[in-house]
This record gives structure tokens, C-alpha cells and sequence, in this order.
């Protein structure tokens, strides 16, 4: 990107371009014929329309929210159960085709493209809700199941799945990605709530990383398999089934919000409601820009500052103590405008704002494409990474404004782009760069929830370091030699 | 007046369930379903005990007709917070063909022997959407009928109730003792918690048959098929509007 095109570079690179074409398009024509050699197996493991070539379809499951273009597969796949799984999975190992497994396509960094083109595996008819065990606290669940659709049918046992990462994602695809969401501050993300997993390898086999069937709330077992295949983003494996941790329904809830007159203000006041023990279960944070764009999306008036929205779960009492508490927190850090409700409508209402701020935030400019960026730095880090941060929006000429989990370190810069200016999206690109270097150099994450996937692969080598990226090209070596587990994401191999 | 509310609560098949015809065409799959509350009866539930937090009503008592099961969905009513439950015990045969006529008549005989001041219902069963019951239980008691009712509020001894209806809303003020029935907007209901599903095991659920309150539970009606809707057909493409206009005609459309 940065060197010069010199007129023998620009001839080497053509030839190699040209070389790499026609390496790519023996490669293409290879795997062509293996489909096609394949697809009757296929056909006769899940049916006439369990196989699918139509590109509409192929399209469909060849993206997902992200802003990585479309890489469809050759062939999507429809199995209704884990046999279905494993046999189709052994026919692409023996035919040396690429893997995809797709949950629903509600994924932020591209992880579904099938970038060596290969069998995607659309898990959608396995929507199984098994072994509800309310007294014990578990679930196991099918990938077609999302997490609205386990909510709703706990709805009368009291109990549900917490985490919520706005989606309404494959609980499947959310173990595939450690996904996270607004109340990780008191419920945990996946790597916390998931017990055991029935994952098919790259050949076929299927294990259970914890043993059948099993789900102690705690165990010393041997290696920890099932975090392993939490965050693996489908290149160890399909996940088939997983078992989750469930949670009481809060008995009562109350929101609150308060505005700030600074950035700082703002995030002492979460440290410090932390650090009082308050077990409060969102904290959210939107700087004025994201208010701004909220009061003119959502016709509402909100001071335009930066400001905290808060809810809390607990019991009538523990909720008027809580509250009361974090009140005066907000109150010594010079918050002003504390608004709190405790019924359904009124909270909906003062939450709007929050929940609205993807749209709002794409509002700013009519017919843009927008793009969140996703690091995750120690919470007495923030500040100054926040501030940072919108100096360099302003100095990049950019639009981006910041909703952030600040209970947990954690926010994203909608950046708002026009889809023709490539001139802009440059700049987005090397200012999430450099934010996620930002992050990096204050002992954070360069993605603190949405994953790897296709865009962070070079930064994912920075954070950890050479030698662990060695420990991780290792297990991947070992578990799928092939790299037919889709290729292409979280590590820069295959000479991708 | 005695402040007893009676609440109607309808076990029927989840709505999130993919509906199944069984392959005799007699009727829907249930073995091996899930259940749950009808949804209309769990608005009505919220608006009773929302009645009993506001001090307006003295208990709230919900009633369920089915076999043993429907004491699961009683209990749910009891971990929102209705006081206690009466199952009426109807099982078999007589469950199968069990309509919204025998029902408003047992609701009819249950108010009178529980001197009810209100009876609120759903408006509808998600399962047979008959939108009968409330009405004909009024008509037995010869009581005032609020019906899709998206705002309730007491005034005295009279009910003022704003009603859905066709042209928009509807507000009328009856006396009670009256019934109410429940449509979507009237309120957002409640989860049952863990804490309260603790204190609903200890609450108690009365049984009852039907032949104790004199109710005949023969059906007059007789069901004959249930099929499934008809599969939808493929499209089909045309290359001109020519083609286009003359399809419509040859399938009769136009």
C-alpha cells in the first residue's frame, strides 16, 4: 500500500498476479469437479433439497453483517442432524473441499466467507431445544436455535440465557465467536456460559468436549476442550450442539441515565460503581456525537454530552439500594440530568437511545454503509483511549460515533462511510489500525467481542505475540491438516 | 362486593411451535409439544394481579378446564401472582371436543358459587381463535361484556374500558360484576421469576368437575377433517407483459 509502483514492480507483480490467476483458476477448476463429483453423495444424505447450487442461496450464505463483500460457496448444504453433519463433513475431507459452517449470518467480521469457495454447512434445520434441565441451571441447543427462541421458551420457568449481543444470533454461532453483549458486566460472555459442546471435526469425527451428555456447573477434567472451540469462528470444527448456563429472570428491573460532563466524568463513575460492588448489569456509554445522532433519529432530547445508560437487576429492595448508590456516584462525578424508570414502557423509553444507535449512527448520512470497530482495553485505560480516539476522528476527517460496553473496557466507533468514496474507506481502514495498535499498546484487545475473522488476522499476531501464534497454528495443524475448517479466518495461513 | 377477580387460563399448544396435522387428519399433533399459556390469558393475568397491586381488587383466582396438565399452567398464573387456582378436571373424549360453550358455562357456574365481581379472559385461544368464550359467559350471567379491552380502569362500582374495535378504540362504562376479555395492548406481562414460581407451589389449586357444578359437557358441534393450509406452489416466469396478461386471463385472475 505505501511503496511505489515501479514499472518493473508493476510487471513482476502482473506476471505474478497472472501466475497466481491461473494457479487459482486450476485450483477453481479442481474444486469444481469435486462438487460436482460429490453432490449425489451429498444429495442422498440430506435429500433433494437438503443441497443447494442456486445462487441466490449461495449468495445469501456467502456474507454476513459485516462489510466484507459476498464470498459465496460452490454449495450449500442443509443437514438435519449430527449424523448428517459428520457423514457430509467426511465426503468434503476425502474430496479436499473447504468447510463453512453458518449459523445465521449475523456475524461482524466476515467469518462466513467462503473465501476458497468449498460446502457451507447451513445449520438452520437443526433447531432442537434438548435436555432442559431448570433445576440444574442448563440447556443444551441445536445451532438453529437463537437466542430469542431459547428465551421464549424458558419464558415460564423463570429462567433465561443472558447474553446479548443484539443479534438474534445462532446460540451455536455465538459459542463459535465468544460473543458478548450489554450485560457481560454482570453475566459473562460465552467462554463463561458454556459447559460442554458436541463439535464435528474436519473428518467427520464427533467428540463432546466435556464427555456426553455431561454438565457439571464445575469441573478440573483435563484440557479445557470446550474453550478451546469458544472463539475457534468454525476452524476447529462445526458445532452441533451446546450446552449453556442458565440464569434466574432478574424479579425487577430499573434503568437510569445520566449525562456527564466529560468522557473522564463518564468513566470514573463506572469504575467507581463497580468498585463499590454494585452488581450492576448494564453500563453503556455513548459520547455526544452518538447522542447527537439519537435525539435527531429518535426526535428525542437528551442533552448532547457524553452520557451513561444503566440498568439494574435485583430484588425491589436491592434495587432501591442500588440505584440510590449509584446515584450519588454519578452525582460526585459531577452527572447531571439522572433519570431512572422502573416500568417496562418508561425503561424502554429512556433506553430507545441505546438501542437505536446503530441506525441513528447510519442516519447521519443517508445511503452509507456502516462499520464498528471493536477493542476492549482495562477500564482505568479507557479514558484515555477514548479521548485519543475522537482526536483522531476529527483529524481523519471521519464519522464515527462511539457507543461503548464501559462496564467491561469495551466500545465501538460506528464508523459511518460512504460506500463510493474509496478515499474515505482508506482512512477508515487505517484508522481502525491504528485504534486497534492503540488498544493494543494499553494492554487491551483489538477485538473484544466480535472475533477475528477475516479483517484482524494481522492484528490478532501483534496481540498475542509469534510464539503463541505458533501455539495456536499448531492445534489448528493438529486438528484439521487439511485446512479445509474455513479457511481463510483467524490465522494467516494457506498463504492466504 | 366481594373484590374476587376470576381469570380464565388456557392451556394450548406454544405459539412458537411449527403446527403439525396428524396423518389421520382428526385434528394437530400434541403429543410431545410444548404448551404454554395462551397469550391473551397471560395479558389477563397481568391485568388482574396489576388490578390487585393497585389495591382495587381483594384476589385474583385463576381457572383452567383440561386434564392434569393445565395445573401447569394454573401454577404459572400463581408465580405472577394470582392467589389461588381452581382446575376444573375435564380429560378424554370430553377434552378433545371441549368448546367455548361448555366453558362459559363452567366460568358461569364457578363466578356464582365464588361471587365474582369481574371475570377477565383472553380475547381469543391462539388454537381455535374462536373469540367466544367472554361473550357467551356475559350472556349466561347476564352480565355487562368489555371486550378487547386495550385499557381497563375501575371507577367505583363501574369498569371503564377502552376497546379495540375495527374504527379505531371504543370507550363504554359498564357495571359490574362484568367481563372483561383481553386484547394485545391492554398490558405486558410479567415473567414468572424463580422467587415467585417458589411461592406459587405453596399456593393451592382446587379441584373440581364439571359435573359438580352441573355443567353437561356434550358438544353439539363435530369435527370433521382438519387440513393443513395448501402447500404454496412455484412461481412461474414470463417473458413479456403479453405472456404476463394472458396467464392471468388463462388461470382466471383477470
Amino acid at each position: 500500500m505505501f511503496f511505489v509502483m515501479t514499472p518493473s514492480r508493476r510487471l513482476l507483480s502482473l506476471r505474478r498476479s497472472l501466475v497466481h490467476c491461473r494457479g487459482v483458476s486450476v485450483e477453481n477448476t479442481g474444486r469444481k469437479a469435486a462438487v460436482d463429483r460429490v453432490l449425489s453423495a451429498f444429495r442422498s444424505i440430506c435429500g433433494e433439497d437438503g443441497v443447494s447450487l442456486g445462487e441466490a442461496i449461495r449468495e445469501q450464505h456467502g456474507k454476513d453483517e459485516s462489510v466484507h463483500r459476498c464470498r459465496p460457496p460452490d454449495v450449500v448444504v442443509f443437514p438435519h442432524c449430527v449424523e448428517e453433519v459428520s457423514a457430509l463433513a467426511k465426503i468434503c475431507h476425502d474430496n479436499n473441499l473447504p468447510i463453512i459452517p453458518f449459523g445465521t449470518g449475523t456475524g461482524l467480521e466476515g467469518g462466513v466467507g467462503a473465501v476458497k469457495g468449498g460446502v457451507c454447512f447451513s445449520l438452520r434445520n437443526m433447531e432442537q431445544i434438548l435436555d432442559l434441565h431448570p433445576e440444574d441451571f442448563d440447556v443444551t441447543v441445536e445451532p438453529g436455535v437463537t437466542r430469542k427462541a431459547l428465551n421464549s421458551h424458558l419464558r415460564d420457568t423463570g429462567l433465561w440465557f443472558p447474553v446479548d449481543p443484539g443479534a438474534d444470533a445462532s446460540l451455536c454461532g455465538m459459542a463459535a465467536t465468544s460473543a458478548s453483549g450489554t450485560n457481560a458486566v454482570r453475566y459473562g460472555t460465552m467462554r463463561e456460559n458454556v459447559m460442554n459442546l458436541e463439535v464435528v471435526l474436519s473428518d467427520g469425527t464427533v467428540i463432546h468436549t466435556a464427555g456426553k451428555g455431561r454438565r457439571p456447573r464445575k469441573t478440573s477434567a483435563g484440557y479445557n476442550l470446550t474453550n478451546l472451540f469458544v472463539g475457534s469462528e468454525g476452524t476447529l470444527g462445526i458445532i452441533t450442539k451446546t450446552t449453556l448456563r442458565l440464569y434466574g429472570i432478574p424479579e425487577a428491573m430499573v434503568s437510569a441515565v445520566c449525562s456527564f460532563p466529560s468522557v473522564q466524568a463518564a468513566v470514573d463513575s463506572t469504575v467507581q460503581i463497580l468498585q463499590a460492588g454494585i452488581p450492576i448489569a448494564r453500563i453503556e456509554f455513548l459520547d455526544d456525537v452518538m447522542i447527537d445522532a439519537c435525539n435527531k433519529f429518535s426526535s428525542l432530547s437528551y442533552p448532547v454530552a457524553p452520557t451513561l445508560f444503566l440498568e439494574f437487576h435485583g430484588s425491589e429492595r436491592s434495587l432501591e439500594e442500588q440505584v440510590t448508590m449509584a446515584e450519588e456516584i454519578t452525582q460526585s462525578n459531577e452527572g447531571s440530568d439522572f433519570q431512572w424508570a422502573r416500568d417496562t414502557e418508561t425503561r424502554n423509553r429512556l433506553w430507545k437511545a441505546r438501542h437505536d444507535a446503530w441506525y441513528a449512527a447510519q442516519a447521519l448520512r443517508p445511503g452509507s454503509k456502516a462499520y464498528s470497530t471493536d477493542v476492549c482495553v482495562p477500564l482505568s485505560r479507557l479514558p484515555q483511549i477514548i479521548v485519543e480516539t475522537k482526536k483522531d476522528l476529527l483529524e481523519s476527517r471521519l464519522t464515527g460515533p462511539i457507543a461503548g460496553h464501559v462496564g467491561d473496557g469495551n466500545f465501538h466507533c460506528l464508523m459511518v462511510v460512504d460506500p463510493d468514496d474509496l478515499d474515505e474507506q482508506h482512512r477508515v481502514h487505517l484508522f481502525a489500525e491504528r485504534l486497534a495498535r492503540r488498544a493494543l499498546a494499553l494492554d487491551g484487545t483489538c477485538t473484544g467481542e466480535h472475533g477475528v475473522g477475516l479483517g484482524k488476522r494481522a492484528l490478532l499476531c501483534e496481540e498475542v505475540g509469534p510464539l503463541a501464534i505458533q501455539v495456536m497454528q499448531g492445534l489448528k495443524d493438529s486438528l484439521d491438516p487439511k485446512n479445509l475448517m474455513n479457511p481463510g479466518k483467524i490465522l494467516l495461513n494457506g498463504g492466504f | 362486593m366481594s373484590g374476587r377477580v376470576l381469570v380464565g387460563v388456557k392451556r394450548v399448544i406454544d405459539y412458537a411451535v411449527k403446527i403439525r396435522v396428524k396423518p389421520d387428519n382428526s385434528g394437530v399433533v400434541t403429543d410431545g409439544v410444548k404448551h404454554s399459556m395462551n397469550p391473551f390469558c397471560e395479558i389477563a393475568v397481568e391485568e388482574a394481579v396489576k388490578l390487585k397491586e393497585k389495591k382495587l381488587i381483594k384476589e385474583v383466582v385463576a381457572v383452567s378446564c383440561g386434564p392434569q396438565q393445565s395445573q401447569e399452567t394454573i401454577r404459572t398464573a400463581l408465580a405472577m401472582g394470582a392467589d389461588r387456582g381452581i382446575h376444573v378436571e375435564v380429560s378424554g373424549k370430553d377434552y378433545e371436543t371441549l368448546g367455548p360453550l361448555q366453558v362459559s358455562k363452567i366460568l358461569a357456574a364457578l363466578a356464582k358459587k365464588e361471587d365474582a365481581q369481574l371475570i377477565i379472559l383472553g380475547k381469543q385461544a391462539i388454537d381455535d381463535d374462536c373469540n367466544q368464550t367472554g361473550q357467551m359467559t356475559a350472556a349466561l350471567l347476564d352480565w355487562p361484556q368489555g371486550t378487547f379491552a386495550s385499557e381497563v380502569s375501575m371507577d367505583g362500582a363501574q369498569v371503564k374500558v377502552v376497546r379495540e374495535i375495527d374504527g379505531g378504540l371504543e370507550t363504554i362504562k359498564i357495571n359490574t360484576p362484568a367481563v372483561l376479555t383481553a386484547d394485545l395492548r391492554l398490558n405486558t406481562p410479567r415473567y414468572a421469576t424463580l422467587p415467585n414460581i417458589m411461592k406459587a407451589k405453596k399456593k393451592k389449586i382446587a379441584n373440581v368437575k364439571p359435573a359438580d357444578l352441573g355443567v353437561d359437557l356434550t358438544s353439539r358441534l363435530e369435527v370433521l377433517r382438519v387440513d393443513e393450509p395448501p402447500q404454496r406452489q412455484a412461481g412461474m416466469k414470463v417473458e413479456t407483459v403479453e405472456d404476463l396478461v394472458e396467464k392471468l386471463r388463462d388461470t382466471g385472475m383477470v
